[in-house]
């Protein structure tokens, strides 16, 4: 399975997960110029909440840069909830659970072991793939290719 | 790679010439910060002179409670000569990091702890910690610790990091600096 890569149409979504309402991609969309999306494998697991600890930290430079974050899993909203709350985490962290990785699968990045790929997309207000990386699984990507990549948009919006 | 070369403005020991230099960024509340850090400074004093060790706060705010607090006080206690002792006495506390127990590693360092409590407060120090978090991010730190060799980002195991990998790592930094 290829995950999306740039240029195509970022599918539209709605998952629950840490959030009081469920997150419909299209709609964070209209109040963002971008998104992040960050698909993980696994909650609790220490890579992926090394990952999510670093995206929290560096929350406000993405909101600078005009992104907002989501993460997805297959894990269970009260999993999500679980594990935001333990870690800080203030971003939505969204429940890909039911049917199990559907959106995982549209993007492109389920794997066979039924968990999604580490995976990261910024989607542009078109609701447009602008970037996309998959990661090993046990490698935390870090975040420096996605803020360079947002300061790359910022500039062709000018 | 190491965006952000090693200045003045780091807390670096050992020479700056030295064909090696290690810097680690890190958070005194982190468990493999912590486990790293005996093995970490064993290795970097055997090599002595050959190694410059830097130390960067990357303090996990979100997820620890007492981590910029801990920062806060090294860097403070950096501001009167004394930031090694207090990164040493912050580590070898085992997670104890409360308020108080700043208060008393620094009565305990010897440390003018009124100075140092004003100097916490000054958001010169707490604009500092961001700054070098940023950069941190900015050239691939994606969790504590996370350190790089002539900078370069160290691959190996971090959680914690082990003595033969690391000390593997050094010798290919120092092999490559001899043949260049």
């Amino acid at each position: 399975m290829r995950p999306l890569g740039d240029g195509a149409k970022a599918p539209d979504f709605t998952l629950e997960g840490s959030t009081e309402e469920p997150v419909t991609l299209s709609k964070v969309l209209q109040g963002t110029p971008f998104v992040v999306l960050a698909f993980f494998p696994a909650a609790f697991s220490s890579v992926c909440t090394d990952e999510l600890n670093v995206l929290q930290e560096t929350h406000d430079e993405f909101q600078r840069l005009g992104a907002r974050l989501i993460a997805i899993s297959v894990d269970g909203k009260w999993t999500q909830r679980a594990f935001a709350e333990q870690n800080g985490i203030t971003f939505p962290v969204l429940s890909d659970f039911h049917p199990k990785g559907a959106v995982a699968q549209k993007y492109g990045v389920m794997r066979e072991d039924g968990t999604a790929e580490r995976a990261l997309f910024i989607i542009d207000s078109d609701r447009v793939v602008r970037y996309s990386f998959v990661s090993e699984p046990a490698k935390n990507p870090g975040v420096d290719r996605l803020l360079e990549r947002l300061e790359e948009l910022q500039a062709e919006r000018k | 790679m190491l965006k952000q070369p090693v200045s003045d403005r780091d807390w670096a020991r050992g020479p700056a010439d030295a064909p090696v230099t290690l810097v680690e960024f890190a958070d005194y509340e982190c468990k493999d910060c912590r486990a790293s850090y005996p093995v970490v400074e064993r290795v970097v004093q055997s090599y002595g002179d050959r190694v410059r060790f830097v130390f960067r706060p990357f303090p996990v705010v979100s997820k620890h409670p007492h981590a910029q607090q801990a920062a806060l006080a090294a860097e403070a206690a950096g501001r009167q000569g004394r930031f090694w002792d207090m990164h040493r006495r912050l580590y070898e506390a085992g997670g104890a990091l409360g308020d108080d127990d700043l208060i008393r590693y620094a009565e305990q360092t010897g440390l003018d702890v009124d100075r140092l409590r004003r100097d916490m407060q000054d958001e010169e120090l707490a604009r500092r910690i961001h700054e070098v978090k940023l950069m941190g991010v900015r050239s691939g730190v994606s969790g504590t610790p996370t350190l790089f060799i002539n900078g370069r980002r160290y691959e190996g195991k971090t959680a914690p990091v082990q003595e033969d990998e690391l000390r593997a790592a050094i010798e290919d930094a120092l092999r490559e600096v001899s043949s260049a």
